[in-house]
């Protein structure tokens, strides 16, 4: 029946078999799911607080770590499902280890290391001066991502599962080993339009740099008193975040300008395939953050798209 | 991969689906799926008759598949409007992508560009196995939406592929082996080192990397067919692991 004096039961079952894996009483009402999870890490080591989807019903989403017990649909006994999300990795560790990888890669490659291109061509370097420009370029992108993962974003979520990193990671790092093969390879062609290719390349991939640094510091104002809630991102006086008048996600706009420009800089297929990917795979997730902004805020600006100005 | 193929049903018939539910297509749909499946069926036949004529008048399988490669590129080029039936009979444009798409590429790619191999037992095995499975499945499609479909092909469908899945896979892996000595003397198909694109494509490691990828695919269809088998014929209900 009901708690004694105000206090609540809460009984926690695998969402599966339907087993009890506990049951707390004594639970204070005003107790947040972040309690009851440490709570429940108390009695199973194992499962730490960020592995435990706990959720009012079987297939349902997860409850989040901020919601108050009796704020819940539930009667003075509660009944909370649990489901094992698998071992995690916090956001921080996992792009530090995705973006370290190319770096190092590709400097395998650019030193032209022993194994790589043969023994007559360890450790020699290119006549043209498009490999070593491409060579600062590609470090620069992945230092100044490293940078911001640890300095600028705020992640609104802990963690991701274990397995999606080994994924993310054979993606990542295959590719950069794939195209900086390429690139400082000693047959390599230099772009067909030459010095004037170059320039405009650089500019272009100085420009989307700064523009999408730009996104990533606003973005991350958004969120300075660090609370975990949404914002709508606004133009400010950075003329690089005016592309938000038009946008929803500018940053994934400047990330694919960064990668059409290191396209054009080297003129290599491979790249244009990660480039094609790149862009593929960030529309998908603009579009979702598009939808999500227009579901939780009612005065969103209607003439945004999510990636591209007018198209997509 | 010899596609006995994926789930339920697969192309053009109204559906068996998880919970039993018939799914109602349109009547110009129906009719041209109809139209498509018996034509199918005839044309695999017809393929099937033409390899057992020759065999039997020639004794041998030597020029079997010069003489049958205009019928079987037609009607298995012709497949590629599958996928565009996916649109109408929900079933996953992936799977069926990759089962068409490797046949074009038995067809196209192997059989046609390297004819040194036409004349190879494993040639001959893949194309019985492909004119028999074809013959049950299509004539499973035309039946089903017909409403009218006899047991016996259905246990046909869902049975002849246990034995021929792994034999059309034996017999198209050992075609791509005995291939690979041509394609590495004349590196056909091939892009080297230097050119404007810095790119370069090598057909001999690419085809090496198609054979292993049969190692973890195989196994992943065999059983999903296995698992439709199972609850087809014997009505059981299975759990699909959700990922």
């Amino acid at each position: 029946m009901g708690g004694r004096a105000g206090f609540f039961e809460v009984e926690i079952l695998d969402w599966e078999t339907k087993k009890q894996l506990c049951f707390l009483d004594k639970v204070e009402p005003n107790a947040t799911i972040r309690e009851i999870r440490l709570m429940f890490h108390k009695l199973y080591p194992r499962w730490y607080p960020a592995r435990q989807s706990i959720k009012l019903d079987p297939k349902g989403k997860s409850l989040r770590d901020e919601e108050i017990l009796q704020h819940l649909p539930v009667g003075t006994t509660a009944t909370l499902y649990f489901k094992d999300l698998g071992p995690q990795i916090g956001w921080t560790t996992v792009f530090l280890i995705e973006y370290t990888g190319p770096l190092f890669i590709y400097f395998l490659f650019y030193f032209r290391m022993t194994f790589v291109y043969g023994l007559d061509e360890r450790f020699t370097s290119s006549p043209h001066p498009v490999v070593n420009l491409a060579c600062i370029c590609h470090s620069f992108h992945y230092i100044k991502r490293l940078i911001e993962t640890v300095f600028v974003h705020r992640f609104s979520r802990g963690t991701m599962p274990l397995r999606k990193i080994v994924k993310n990671c054979f993606y990542y790092w295959g590719f950069a080993a794939w195209l900086a093969y390429y690139i400082n390879h000693p047959l390599y062609t230099p772009p067909s339009y030459g010095k004037k290719q170059i320039n405009f390349a650089v500019i272009m991939f100085l420009l989307c740099e700064a523009g999408n640094f730009s996104i990533h510091v606003a973005l991350s104002d958004l969120r300075r008193n660090g609370s975990k809630t949404r914002k709508i991102p606004y133009p400010t006086k950075n003329p690089f975040t005016w592309l938000f008048f038009f946008v929803s996600c500018p940053n994934y706009t400047y990330e694919v300008g960064t990668w059409i420009s290191f396209t054009i800089m080297t003129q290599c297929v491979p790249v244009g395939l990660f480039t094609l990917l790149c862009f593929i795979q960030m529309t998908i997730w603009a579009k979702d953050k598009h939808c999500t902004y227009l579901r939780e805020f009612k005065d969103y600006p209607s003439h945004r798209t999510p990636i591209i100005p007018f198209l997509l | 991969m010899a596609p006995s193929e994926e789930d339920g049903g697969g192309n053009g018939a109204v559906e068996e689906k998880e919970k039993g539910k018939k799914r109602k297509l349109g009547a110009l749909a129906t009719a041209w799926l109809i139209f498509y499946n018996v034509a199918m069926t005839a044309g695999w036949l017809v393929l099937g008759i033409a390899m057992v004529r020759f065999y039997i008048q020639k004794g041998t399988h030597r020029g079997l598949f010069r003489s049958v490669q205009k019928t079987l590129k037609f009607f298995q080029t012709f497949a590629l409007l599958e996928v565009v039936h996916c649109a109408v009979v929900r079933t996953s444009v992936l799977v069926t992508g990759v089962q068409v798409s490797s046949r074009i590429f038995m067809v196209w790619f192997i059989a046609h560009s390297i004819k040194q191999i036409q004349n190879e037992e494993s040639v001959i095995l893949f194309l019985v196995v492909w004119t028999v499975t074809e013959i049950t499945r299509y004539s499973f499609y035309t039946f089903n939406l017909l409403n009218h479909l006899p047991y016996f092909i259905k246990w046909a469908r869902y049975n002849f592929f246990i034995i021929l899945y792994p034999a059309g896979v034996a017999g198209e892996l050992l075609t791509i082996y005995a291939a690979l000595p041509y394609v590495k003397k004349t590196g056909m198909f091939s892009l080297r080192l230097p050119n404007k694109y810095n790119v370069s494509f090598d057909y001999y490691y690419f085809l090496i990397i198609v054979m292993f990828s049969y190692v973890p695919l195989f196994p992943q269809l065999y059983f999903h067919m296995l698992r439709q088998r199972r609850r087809v014929l014997h009505g059981e209900v299975i759990v699909e692991k959700d990922d």
